[in-house]
Order: structure tokens, then sequence, then C-alpha cells
């Protein structure tokens, strides 16, 4: 019973989100990878994986799981519903300190029973001017322990206009998902160089800003 | 059958006549200009003409649908278009209720009072309440950066796709003696000859064009393009005066108002995009662009067209 509430509820979010958003997907030219890998985003609003998830192949999306921060999602019954039970997340624990569980080895067994995952290297949303924030280091540690894992960016164009930070009432405004070709870590690769790597590749998705003549 | 009945039958059967004609077209130039490979224009002309059937189909069941089928068509036109335009301009968050009233407020109540016929209001809701009311809204956050702009930017997308979209239905509300009961037919004639002429523009103009009107604006479209267009569409609207309360003659001289004035429109839109640096509106229709790629010419054509039809035939 209460899978299939969540189900209708999955159905009922992605169709509000592409009411709102029509938004549409722009693929790699090498397509998608078939295997489970790593879709990598920028994060700006707690709609980014919706949107994701709702432009995947149906075959793709039902194994794929986004990875959000326990601390949000576990607040309180209908968040835990959600986050759990409607979008299946891996939940990790982001404080160090209180943690139980560590992060990287639950990304690392959502990956090795066939799972994909949605991951906002930046850690938390991005409210500033700059198009992206520094990566967090959990995606290098997640491929150092899987190096054969594909790395797909995704770039999430507008839905911090439809819904800012404490704002309740969404504005409908086109969306567009742009996936990147896969990438992956290259032997011996140092951790700097790595994140900075991963971050071109996805700021090289994002499209020129309205208006800028170009 | 009632008489708008058998006429709306008539017309429809016109129209499938000539997109069976237009998908047998696609269909042997596809087999003639594509066996060395995929050819964009073709695949792009195949692709219009599918979305054209189904234009055609969901605009047939809002008609049999009635006034609420018609109602609800150019209200999600309205939301559609509304959603690609404020896509494209500048906003802040301050403009956040701004818009919000825009899309949940302004547009229901638009056509609600539609629905209600309250002309009075509806003629001056968008132009005098929503005009003084969003600024207001967005003041109150005390944002001053680049205001004018944002203000007028989110006043213009109202006037285009909620003011001037809404006076196709408006059609609906007309009384004119003689004609009761047939007023669909109005809006059929109306979009018909706006879109016609922009169908028939690009064709003389892929057939013959060699001249560029507004090189600027439009590379696309040509001086033999815009007078083969707007000549024949004027001729077919002539033609079409059966379905109208005009004579042939009257029929002929407003369908060459509404064509130019789309022509007009559809220049002012791409001007709208050249400044904001796209191609298209949005993705809505394949192998057309967005909403407002295939409304423009309709949306400049229709409150002329209402008020003209207003001033001179209806007596409400």
């Amino acid at each position: 019973m209460k899978s299939l509430v969540a189900k209708v509820a999955a159905a009922a979010f992605v169709l509000f989100a592409r009411a709102i958003t029509a938004v549409r997907a722009i693929w790699p030219e090498e397509g998608l990878p078939a295997r489970p890998c790593v879709y990598f985003a920028n994060h700006s609003s707690h709609g980014d994986f919706v949107l994701v998830w709702a432009v995947l192949p149906p075959r793709l999306r039902h194994r794929t799981r986004p990875v959000a921060g326990a601390e949000y999602w576990l607040k309180s019954h209908t968040n835990a519903f959600i986050g759990r039970d409607v979008f299946n997340a891996v939940l990790i624990e982001r404080d160090r300190e209180k943690r139980t569980e560590d992060p990287i080895a639950l990304m690392v067994s959502a990956i090795d029973v066939g799972s994909s995952l949605i991951l906002f290297p930046e850690g938390t949303r991005n409210q500033t001017e700059e198009r992206l924030l520094p990566f967090k280091s959990g995606i290098f540690h997640l491929v150092t322990e899987r190096p054969e894992v594909d790395l797909v960016p995704v770039w999430i164009n507008n839905l911090n206009r439809v819904m800012p930070k404490g704002e309740i009432v969404p504005i409908p405004l086109i969306c567009t998902v742009t996936f990147g070709n896969a990438l992956r870590i290259d032997p011996g690769e140092e951790k700097q160089a790595f994140l900075e790597r991963m971050r071109a590749a996805l700021i090289a998705l994002a499209p020129k800003p309205a208006g800028s003549g170009e | 059958m009632t008489a708008a009945g058998s006429d709306l039958l008539t017309l429809v059967l016109g129209i499938f006549g000539v997109l069976i004609a237009a998908s047998a077209v696609g269909y042997m130039l596809e087999q003639r200009l594509t066996a060395d490979g995929p050819n964009a224009a073709v695949e792009n002309l195949n692709a219009r003409i599918r979305a054209w059937w189904a234009m055609v189909i969901l605009i047939g069941l809002a008609f049999i649908a009635g006034r609420i089928g018609v109602l609800l068509l150019f209200a999600f036109c309205s939301f559609a278009a509304l959603r690609e335009f404020v896509t494209l301009i500048y906003t802040r968050r301050a403009d956040h209720w701004a818009l919000a009233s825009a899309f949940f407020l302004v547009l229901p109540i638009q056509y609600y009072l539609l629905w209600a016929e309250e002309y009075g209001i509806f003629s001056i809701f968008i132009p005098v309440y929503a005009f003084l009311l969003m600024p207001i809204i967005s003041v109150l956050r005390g944002d001053t950066e680049r205001f004018l702009l944002r203000i007028a930017e989110v006043q213009w997308a109202l006037m285009i796709c909620v003011f001037c979209v809404s006076h196709v239905p408006a059609l609906l509300t007309l009384d004119i003696p003689g004609y009761e009961g047939r007023n669909v037919l109005l809006i059929a004639f109306l979009v018909i000859v706006v879109q016609l002429s922009d169908v028939l523009q690009y064709v003389w103009g892929k057939l013959f064009g060699r001249t560029r009107i507004a090189p600027k604006l439009s590379p696309s479209k040509t001086v033999e393009g815009f007078v083969g267009g707007v000549a024949s569409a004027t001729l077919i609207g002539a033609a079409l005066w059966w379905i109208t309360p005009f004579t042939p003659l009257q029929a002929g001289l407003l369908s060459f108002i509404i064509t130019l004035m789309g022509f007009l429109g559809g220049l002012v839109m791409s001007a709208i995009k050249r400044d904001r640096g796209v191609k298209d509106w949005g993705n809505l229709i394949d192998g057309h662009g967005g909403l407002i790629d295939r409304l423009d010419s309709v949306v400049f054509s229709a409150p002329i067209f209402f008020h003209i039809v207003r001033y001179w035939w209806s007596l409400s």
C-alpha cells in the first residue's frame, strides 16, 4: 500500500515538474551510459533531482537514486516519506561528528547493487552569484573506491528562478537539463586536479546567460 | 445540424484536404530528396506538417466542446506563451510575487471575465489594473536594480501573451445581428487567414524568394514571400466570406489588414528574439519552435480584428 502511494506520488511530482517547467533534456552525443553511473549536477533548488529524474528514460529512472542530506530528509514524516519512499534517496549524514554511517560506503554499496546516483558535489544549494561553488571531495573518494564508474555531468538550467530559496509558489519557466559525455578519473589523478576537471566539465554545459547577445 | 455546425464541418473537411495534400507532398519530397542521406529542410517541413495536424485536431476538439473548450484552449496558449516569454526576460528575486500573480491571478481572471462576458472590465483589466498593481508588488521588496526594465518587461509579457491572445476567444462575445450562434466561425476565419498567410509566405519565399525584406530581423523573410503570401491569403480570406458576417469585399479587406498585422507582428517578435540572442521562443511545437513562434502573427492581428468587427458589426 505504501509503495503504491509512493509510486503515485512520484508520478505526480514528475507531472507537476513538467507542467511548471516544460523541462527538456539535451542528450550527449555519445548517449547515456548503459551501466550504473553517477550523474553529478549543479544544485540551486530542492527540485533539482526531481527534474533530472523526470527527464531520464523510465528504464534508467527506476534504478536512479538521488544522494541527499539525511538531516533535511528525515526531519519530518512527510520529508522522510518523500525522500525515502518516493525518491528512494541514498540518505547521508553530513555532520562528521555525529554520523553513524560512512557516506562513501553507502554510495558504493548502492552502485554495487546496480543503482545509479544523482549527486550534487557542491554539497549545498548555491545561493550565490557564482555559477558553481567549489566541489566537495565526496565524489573523489567515491571514484577512488570504484574508478570504473562513469561520471555524467548534468547542468540544470533556470530552476533556481522557478523557485528561489524561501519562496513557496513556483513560477512557471522553461527549464533545460543538459547531459554531458561520461567521464572517468584518470589513473593517479590528484584530488584537486580531478575536482577541478569535473567542475570545468559541468560549467562547460551551462548555456550562456539569456540576453548576452552571443 | 445547425448552420454553424455544417459550415464548420465543410471548413474542417477542406482543411483536412489541404493537410492530406501537404502530407503527400512532404512524403514525395522525402522519397526524392533523402535518397542520399537525411535532408534537414525536408525533415523540418514534415515535422511542421505533422504539428499542423495536431494543432488542427486540437482546435477542432475545442470548437466541438463549445465556449468552455475554446476558452480553455486559449487560456492554455496564454499560459504556455507567458512561460516562454518570462523565461527570456530579466527578473530578480524581488519580482517573484509579481510574476506568480501574473500567472496565477491575472491570467485566470482575464479568462474568467471572458467567461462571465464582463466586456467592460475585460478590456481594461490588464492595461489598467495589472499595469498599476504589478510594479506595486515588485516595489514592496525595495530592490531598485534595473527596476524600470523589470516592470516594463513583465507588463509587456502580460499584454502580448494574455491580453492580446485573449482577444481571439473574445470574438465569441460579439453580438452580430443575423450571425447568432456562429461566432466560433469568426475565430476560425481569423486563425485560418493569419496562419495561411504565414504558411503561404513561407511557400512563396521558398519557391521564388530572392530579395530579403528585413535581413537584420528575419533573414528567411523575402519580398516575394511577403507579397505572394499576403496577396494569396487575402484572396482566400475573401473566398471564405460565407463563414463570416462580411461581404466578399469586406472579408478580403479584413484579411488584408490581419495578414499585414500578422507579418509586422512577426517582425516585432523576431526583433525581441534577436535582442535576447535566441533562435526560437521554445520547443513546444516540433518543427516550429515555441508556441509564440506560431502565435506571434495571431497576437498582433487578433485585437485589431476584434475591435474592427466590434465597432462596425457588433451591437454589444
